[in-house]
Order: C-alpha cells, then structure tokens, then sequence
C-alpha cells in the first residue's frame, strides 16, 4: 500500500490537540451550565459549585491523560 | 541557576546558531544529594525529598502552634487555623457525606493542606519544583484514599453489596447490565484511582512545564536585536502571568483531589440511589 500522507515531528503534540477538543466541548458545557444554573438559583451556589468543579475534574482527566501519554511511552 | 542549565548554557541564545532549548521531562529529575541502602533497598534523598519532608514540618509546625493553647474567641494563627477546618468540614465534608462526614475531616484536612502546600513549592523562590509533579507522590495519595473506601465500603456494606450496588445501579433495563457491569467494575476500580492521581500529576507537571519553556525563552531570546529583546520581555510577562495563573490552579487541584476523596468515601458510606 503507498502512503497517501506521511506526518514527522512531534506526533505527541499532535496527539494532544486531538485528545483535548473532546474535554474542551465538555467543560465549556459544564461551566456554561453551571453558570446559568448559579444565575437561575444564586441560593443554591454552594451545591452547584461543588458538582460543577467535580464534572469539570472528570471531563478535565481525559486531556491530561492526553497529554501525558507522550511522556510516557515516548517519541 | 537551573533556568540556565536548562536553556544550554550561558551562550545559548537567539543569534548563536542554536535552536531553542525547549525543557522536556528531564527538568523533573534531580540529582541524588545523599544516598544510602537500608538492608537491599535504595535510598536516593534528592531536592523533592527534602522539600516533601521540609513541608510536613511547616505544615505540623504551623497547626500545633495555631491550636496549641486555644481559646474560645479565635486569634491570629488560631483564626487561620479554624477557617481552614471550617472550610474542610462544611465545604467538603458536610456537602458530601452529611454529619457522617465529620469523622473524616481530619483525614480529609490533612490531604487538603498537604497537597495545597506541596503544589504552592511550585513558585516558591528556591524551591521551584511542585512536588506532586514527580508522579511517585499523587500516586502514594491516591493509594491512600483507595485502600480506604474500598475496604470501608466492604466494611459498611459487606462484600456481595457493595459490589453489587457498585455494578447493578438500580432503575435499568435488565439488557442493559451485560453491558454496564463491567463498565461500571472498571471505570470504579481500576481507572478511578488512575484518574485520580493522574489529575493532580499532570496539571502540576503541565503548569511547571509552561512556567519552565517561557522561562527559558525568557533568557534564550535575549541577543542584540528589536525582535529578540521584544520577545524576551513578552516572554517574562507571560512567565509573570502563569505564575499568577498557578497559584489559582493549585489551590483548586488541591481542592479536586480532596472533594474526590471525600465522594470516594461517601459512595462506600452508602450505596447509591
């Protein structure tokens, strides 16, 4: 089979990029959310900020595995 | 000093003929000062060594001097001291387990305080190294926490529950288990506390790392011409600026991890609805 497209470099990087668009639609929709959510019901602000940080921390994970996935296994 | 190092040595800069010196994982590895074997085990003490055990002091040091001989209307450190129980107790603890939580505030304060402390050497002058940023010490944290709420929630829900109720959520289609158990299994047991310590190491290492580049830039763009001095005053800015960014990032992954753990131990307390 010949090669159609051939990529040199830094693949890690680019790696990265594509692993952090999945977490940057997911925290843009949480804090979005949140704060509507705050906006909507000021009183309840304590609760929505810890549930809103806790999706923040999983969505977040996924990019930072991203990112050190390369560091890990390499060039 | 290191900044220096890192960035090739004195003459290295934009006009020298040599390329820029990006800083890599190395900028994490530090020589051994001190080593020594205990029976067939290694012992390498190096600056995270020192900086881990230096924080431990601080952060003992600084509690029992603030409740040492505490009075009923809080002053001065013992102010500082009260506030930041408060905050573990009705912010984190409270929140996620209810009264029951009142127990595990001490564990969950210790945690707090510590990373807070260890990622806050990050942009400490001297120091310079967040030590959660060697991957040895989230991984020891996260262990912590997980060899506390499986085992409590064994202990609270018994053996057969606690993994029942972990792998068959309630109120779905009987279909659907072949495919959620295992999901389930996996995403709790195994990558949970993967994630978990992988959170903190990696935020600390990205932000070193950035503080790092645009610190070497700072001293590699730095020759006899318009652009180069440009950028290396852009450069310090930046460098300023994440250093700012930094500290908000610290106390909040600090933050992350102890909410974390405080769910963990809240989801074994008792089985979810």
């Amino acid at each position: 089979m010949s090669l159609l497209a051939e990529l040199t470099g830094s693949i890690g990087s680019l790696g990265y990029g594509l692993a952090a668009i999945g977490p940057g639609i997911g925290i843009g929709i949480i804090f979005g959310q949140g704060v509507q959510a705050i906006a909507r019901q000021p009183e309840a602000y304590g609760i929505i900020r810890q549930n809103m940080l806790l999706g923040f921390a999983l969505a977040e994970a996924l990019a930072l595995i991203g990112f050190v996935v390369p560091f890990v296994f390499g060039p | 000093m290191s900044v220096i190092r890192a960035s090739g040595g004195l003459d290295c800069h934009l006009m020298s003929g040599c390329g820029f010196p990006a800083p890599g994982a190395e900028i994490f590895q530090f020589d051994a000062l001190l080593s020594f074997h205990v029976g067939p085990v290694a012992f390498e003490v190096s600056k995270v060594t020192v900086l881990l055990a230096l924080t431990c002091v601080l952060i003992i040091g600084f509690f029992t001097y603030a409740f040492r001989r505490p009075k009923l209307v809080p002053r001065g450190a013992q102010n500082v001291g009260e506030m930041g129980y408060l905050f573990i107790r009705d912010g984190i603890a409270r929140e996620a387990m209810g009264k029951e939580g009142d127990r595990f505030v001490p564990f969950l304060f210790t945690f707090f305080f510590m990373i807070w402390m260890l990622n806050f050497m990050g942009i400490v002058p001297g120091a310079q190294i967040p030590v959660t940023s060697i991957f040895a010490i989230p991984v020891a944290f996260a262990l912590i926490v997980y060899l506390t709420w499986v085992p409590l929630g064994v202990y609270r829900q018994g053996f057969i529950p606690f993994f029942k109720n972990m792998m068959f959520p309630p109120g779905v289609p009987k279909a659907m288990y072949v495919l959620l158990a295992p999901i389930e299994f996996i995403s709790n047991i195994i990558v949970r506390p993967f994630t978990h310590s992988v959170r903190l190491f990696a935020n600390m290492f990205a932000g070193h790392l950035l503080i790092a580049s645009f610190s070497v830039a700072t001293f590699y763009l730095i020759s006899a011409s318009v652009i180069g001095i440009l950028g290396s005053v852009a450069s310090f800015a930046v460098t300023v600026a994440l250093t700012g960014f930094e500290v908000l990032i610290q106390a909040l992954q600090a933050y992350i991890f102890t909410l974390l753990a405080a769910v963990y131990i809240s989801g074994a307390l008792h089985a979810e609805h």
